[in-house]
């Protein structure tokens, strides 16, 4: 099964990914040998298995509803590439659709 | 024209009044923070860090799906939604997708002569995305609200007009603050609201293609914009023309629908189960630990007030609308020996003007509903009059003492001694020839002016009734 070079550059759409042409069909071959690997798996009957989200402990440790400060302003802002008025400023990233 | 029949569902975020986020311990609540002053490596998504879940938001949404009759599920999970938004540091948000908190449930709203039922069709926990702001060609972001709480609720198409779905957001709004699940202030985003509309000609069962309102932040402008929507929709269709499935954003100030600009491509969320999270395990014993003193729900209670109190519906609907006016009126029925309308219209006249005058919730009163009951009592037994009864009320509220101890200190007992009225009433008529001339001339409405006299000289202690009735017999004797 071999994916659709269109699939490979949705996929790389979504990851906000720019492929080269010989990019796109490297990845085109790789991820159609992983999707090959899991119809592989799909094959075994698993009709009496329950499913498996994890493998760690069965339960979740909660935490109670109790405020603790956390990073200063100076903390949280000191790396950003740009900041202005103490908000993080970005390019407009909708494709210009937002803009 | 033929007969439309607007089609509603409605997708509510409900912001949960916890005191912290849902996944780290910064504070939930950020109104009027300065931007970036709330936040920490967890909400802000750095890398590396784990969330941990806030057993409250569980509590919350457990006591939600109670009160729309959903069933909680002993083992919810969380999911990735992903998609890229700059408000989204971490490039996915954290819900539950397809096996939520809770599933099913139903809200009865009574519309005056039928009642409508609202099927919950999703009902799950979700953490809120930051906020930015456009200026110019670049973005400011604030992640101050990265990681507040959630429930996101979703109705089924089953409203049918835009006064049931404003109704559904009241009892809504009503419900979320009677359990203290949220605040529930539309104003403030605590409760954001999407509206689907579609119509159809009256007495067909199918579903047209629908709009989405976005961005409308009080009910009435959920009334309104439906309402508009409708009718575009309705005109398009009698035009011939098709409805597309646009998404509109509703501007507060012009009162308008305008079309949003869609992205290119078709949403692709990829969910899949959050790896940095088990499990949410609500067993039995925490299930019923949370419900142990669940309350009765405002519509039963409007219900039981008509039942059990004989009460009409307009005085039920009032005394339930928050809880703790509820309470009160409850207590203050206990203390009191009498009628129950007494004590409605005394707390539907009175203590509301005080509670809207004070901005307190009834249980704040140092007026206690027993001392209410008490001054009513007073009022009753003709101990003191009607205007004494009411002067009580702010004086027991400033001073926090018993009304009968305030009668007593200030000598405020109406005065029903015939012969003390009799003296005074004597008094007021000697002292004004020309009013009496003027009444005994046919002017009958003087009699109030008369009465009045009397109660002033009295200091509002003299029984009005029985000031009047002593007035017309010195009159007549005239
Ligand atoms: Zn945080």
């Amino acid at each position: 099964m071999l994916l659709s070079k269109e699939e490979v550059e949705h996929i790389a759409m979504l990851a906000r990914l720019n492929l080269s042409e010989e990019e796109k069909e490297r990845y085109r071959e790789q991820l159609s040998s992983i999707l090959g690997h899991v119809a592989q798996l799909q094959a075994l009957n698993t009709d009496d298995v329950e499913p498996l989200v994890s493998v760690l402990a069965k339960e979740m440790p909660l935490r109670e509803d109790l405020p603790s400060p956390g990073l200063s302003l100076k903390e949280a802002t000191e790396n950003a590439p740009d900041v202005k008025a103490d908000q993080f400023k970005v390019p407009p990233i909708l494709d210009g659709a937002d803009e | 024209m033929p007969e439309y029949e607007i089609v509603i569902g409605l997708e509510t975020h409900i912001q949960l009044n916890t005191e912290t986020k849902i996944f780290c311990a910064c504070k939930a609540d950020s109104w009027e923070e300065e931007p970036n002053t709330n936040i920490c490596p967890v909400c802000s998504g750095l890398p590396g860090v784990l969330p941990v879940p806030n057993a409250a938001v569980a509590e919350k949404a457990v006591l939600l799906a109670q009160a729309m009759n959903a069933e909680v599920q002993t083992d919810s999970y969380f999911d990735r939604k992903n998609y890229f938004y700059p408000d989204l540091p971490k490039g996915y948000q954290i819900t539950q997708y397809d096996q939520p908190i809770a599933t099913g449930g139903y809200l009865d709203l009574p519309m005056g002569d039928y009642t409508r039922r609202v099927e919950i069709e999703k009902l799950h926990i979700e953490e809120d995305a930051g906020k930015t702001k456009k200026e110019g060609n670049r973005r400011f972001i604030d992640f101050n609200r990265c990681g507040v709480p959630l429930i996101e609720m979703v109705t089924g198409p089953n409203l049918r007009s835009a006064d049931e779905a404003a109704e559904y957001l009241i009892r809504l709004r009503q419900l979320l603050r009677w359990l203290n699940i949220s605040e529930a202030n539309m104003e403030k985003a605590h409760l954001r609201a999407d509206a689907n509309v579609s119509i159809r000609l009256k007495g067909e069962d199918k579903l047209n293609t629908k709009t989405e309102i976005k961005n409308v932040n009080s009910i009435e402008a959920v009334r309104t914009a439906i309402q508009k929507e409708a009718k575009r929709q309705i005109k398009e269709v009698e035009d011939g023309n098709d409805i597309k499935p646009w998404t509109l954003d509703w501007d507060e100030d012009t009162e308008m629908l305008s079309k949003m600009r869609s992205k290119e491509t078709e949403a692709d969320y990829r969910h899949f189960k959050e790896p940095d999270l088990l499990k949410v395990h609500v067993d039995q014993a925490w299930q019923d630990r949370i419900l142990k003193d669940f309350p009765e729900l405002p519509l039963a209670r409007r219900q039981r007030f008509v039942d059990e109190y004989q009460l009409p519906a307009y005085d039920a609907d009032i005394l339930t609308n928050e809880r703790s006016l509820s309470d009160y009126f409850e207590q203050a029925v206990k203390a009191y020996d009498g009628d129950v309308k007494r004590v409605s219209n005394w707390m539907i006249n009175d203590i509301q003007r005080m509670l809207n005058e004070s901005g307190k919730m009834a249980g704040e009163l140092k007026l206690k509903p027993e001392y209410l009951a008490e001054i009513i009592q007073l009022v009753d037994s003709k101990k003191v009059n009607n205007p004494t009864g009411k002067s009580l009320l702010d004086k027991v509220e400033s001073t926090g003492k018993s009304p009968q101890e305030i009668v007593e200190a200030e000598g405020l007992g109406q005065v029903s001694d015939t012969g003390a009225i009799r003296e005074i009433a004597q008094a007021i008529v000697d002292e004004n020839p020309d009013q009496v001339e003027k009444y005994l001339g046919g002017k009958d409405g003087l009699i109030g002016w008369f009465v009045g006299q009397v109660m002033q000289k009295s200091q509002g202690k003299a029984n009005p009734n029985m000031a009047r009735e002593i007035l017309l017999e010195i009159f007549s004797e005239k």
